[in-house]
């Protein structure tokens, strides 16, 4: 079919069930009800084998939730979605996902949580902690293996969670709002950190932020998500700014500003409903 | 508010020297000829200590101790075993807690005394009716913390986990297992305290050996001073084990805040 697309999203609904009371009903299904939340509809994207691509939206328009549709982690309510030209059924096996919140097992060093994914696919433990000592290498934590989670920054855990994912060498990338509890200086050296990581293994990568100078400065397409209720993609901007990029030094450039511009014209728009949304 | 350690622990002994005079002179000492408290009711500090020396010099002290240990120790292990299995099978078989939810309220909403009884009918005067009463005690801790940790799992650590790969088996295990040993252990110090006190009060209620038995031989006599070095040797005995339990504790949760900051 079209194997060079690594994610397809075609016409994702995705809508949340009205709570029912049944024990240990997993799977709601039926017709729709009263209280059911329709968080997007008809939302169709694509990305490219090898391509960087951003999601941005006003806060609770369904990025993640379109994010998750294409992990597997959640199935959409009606769409279709594949990878690399194969239907998802399950996990999608092929990505690496990184986390907003804090999603390393906190019982288990920094060494420890690069190397799992490693170990859990049968591969020897000796192997697999030299390898993820290389990768912490690779994110800029030599000598902090012995750290557990709670002793390290905010910063230094999404290195470690970045190493956790890349030691697998996952051919897509899906990032939800990954940098978004930290502050603004160790926010654009992570994002240098990923450029970097990704100009050597260029993987597709669907990016979710609500940060538009960060979509614009790590990306190669960023699309514009209405707000919610059913939300759904209303814009595709290519950004056509050289690479290899300095993901600081390219907010100076006046391409920068350009493409900002005309991003923020429809985003602002967007932005205000959700804000008028939120406090009526 | 920050004190030296040293001020402290003066600070600490101060209050057991005041205590312990308090106690000399009134059992020792007439104010107006009369006194305060009377040496047939509360003893002495030394008579106490005197008792204490004498039957650490005797073997039979041990023998005692070593079955209220026995005791303990067989009652922890057997009820947080179970408390842990429990606690993961109702965690995760919400239809199982469902059914059985009303009934493990009930179970733990009486009081575990009424059945040291029953279970010396059932299972004799032997060490056997100490270790039930205990595990009665023990279970219903670990469970309802084995529960709450696999019910507490971040959920993020587990979509996490999924992504990486794990099948179910390596989730309860690299998830699931620490997260739940992770509570059980903050209930440690708890847990074993009824054990101990399970094995105690049985002991007290109708057995042949154990420290229980010794201060309730002891108080049938109108024996104050031996009652009195019983219950120093319990109060000890509880702070050694409990000084192993801490530090078991603080080896096992080094990835903890808390516990790595005691340990600085």
């Amino acid at each position: 079919m079209k194997p060079d697309i690594a994610i397809s999203l075609e016409h994702i609904d995705i809508i949340y069930r009205a709570r029912t009371h049944a024990v240990g009903d997993a799977r709601d299904s039926g017709p729709a009800r009263a209280g059911d939340y329709h968080a997007v509809s008809q939302a169709t994207l694509s990305v490219k084998a090898g391509e960087f691509v951003s999601i941005v939206g006003p806060t609770g328009c369904g990025k993640s939730t379109l994010l998750n549709a294409a992990s597997g982690l959640l199935q959409p309510s009606n769409g279709d979605v594949s990878i690399f030209g194969a239907t998802l059924t399950g996990l999608n096996a092929q990505a690496g996902y990184l986390f907003q919140q804090d999603a390393l097992m906190p019982w288990k060093t920094a060494l420890e949580n690069v190397a799992i994914g490693l170990e859990v696919a049968g591969i020897d433990t000796a192997t697999a902690r030299d390898k993820a000592e290389h990768w912490l290498a690779q994110v800029g934590l030599q000598g902090f293996g012995a750290r557990y989670p709670h002793q390290m920054s905010g910063g230094q855990r999404k290195r470690v969670g970045l190493a956790q994912v890349l030691i697998r060498n996952p051919a897509i990338l899906l990032m939800d709002e990954p940098f978004g509890p930290l502050d603004a200086q160790t926010r654009q050296i992570m994002g240098n950190l990923l450029l970097t990581l990704w100009a050597q293994e260029r993987k597709a990568v669907l990016f979710v932020t609500h940060d538009l100078e960060e979509a614009i400065a790590l990306s190669d397409r960023v699309v514009i998500m209405s707000s919610g209720p059913k939300s759904t993609i209303i814009g595709d901007y290519r950004i056509d700014l050289a690479r290899p990029r300095d993901a600081m030094d390219v907010r100076l450039d006046p391409g920068f500003h350009a493409i900002h511009r005309a991003i923020w014209d429809q985003l602002r728009g967007e932005v205000m409903k959700a804000y008028q949304g939120v406090s009526a | 508010m920050s004190v030296s350690k040293r001020t402290l622990l003066a600070l600490q002994i101060l209050v057991a020297v005041v205590a312990l005079g308090i106690w000399h002179i009134g059992s020792s000492v007439p104010i107006f000829g009369v006194y305060f408290l009377p040496k047939f009711f509360f003893s002495t500090p030394w008579d106490v200590a005197a008792r204490i020396v004498k039957l650490f010099s005797g073997k039979l002290i041990w023998k005692h101790l070593g079955i209220t240990l026995t005791e303990t120790l067989l009652a922890f292990v057997i009820g947080a075993g179970g408390g842990v299995l429990v606690g993961f099978w109702f965690a995760r078989r919400p239809l199982v807690n469902a059914v059985f939810d009303p009934y493990v309220k009930m179970a733990n909403a009486l009081p575990r005394v009424v059945l040291a009884p029953i279970f010396m009918l059932w299972l004799g005067l032997g060490i056997w009716s100490k270790v039930a009463l205990g595990v009665t005690l023990v279970f219903f801790i670990v469970f309802f913390n084995v529960y709450q940790g696999v019910k507490d799992v971040s959920q993020t650590v587990l979509s996490n986990a999924r992504m990486l790969g794990m099948t179910e088996q390596q989730q309860f295990r690299h998830v699931y297992w620490p997260s739940a040993l992770s509570w059980m252990f903050s209930s440690l110090h708890t847990s074993v305290g009824f054990a101990l006190v399970g094995a105690v009060v049985g002991e007290y209620l109708g057995s042949a050996a154990g420290l229980g038995y010794m201060i309730h031989e002891a108080e049938g006599v109108f024996d104050t001073t031996g009652v009195f070095a019983g219950m120093v040797i319990l109060a000890a005995f509880v702070l050694i084990v409990d000084a192993i339990v801490t530090a078991i504790e603080n080896r096992l949760l080094v990835w903890r805040p808390d516990a790595a900051g005691r340990n600085a």
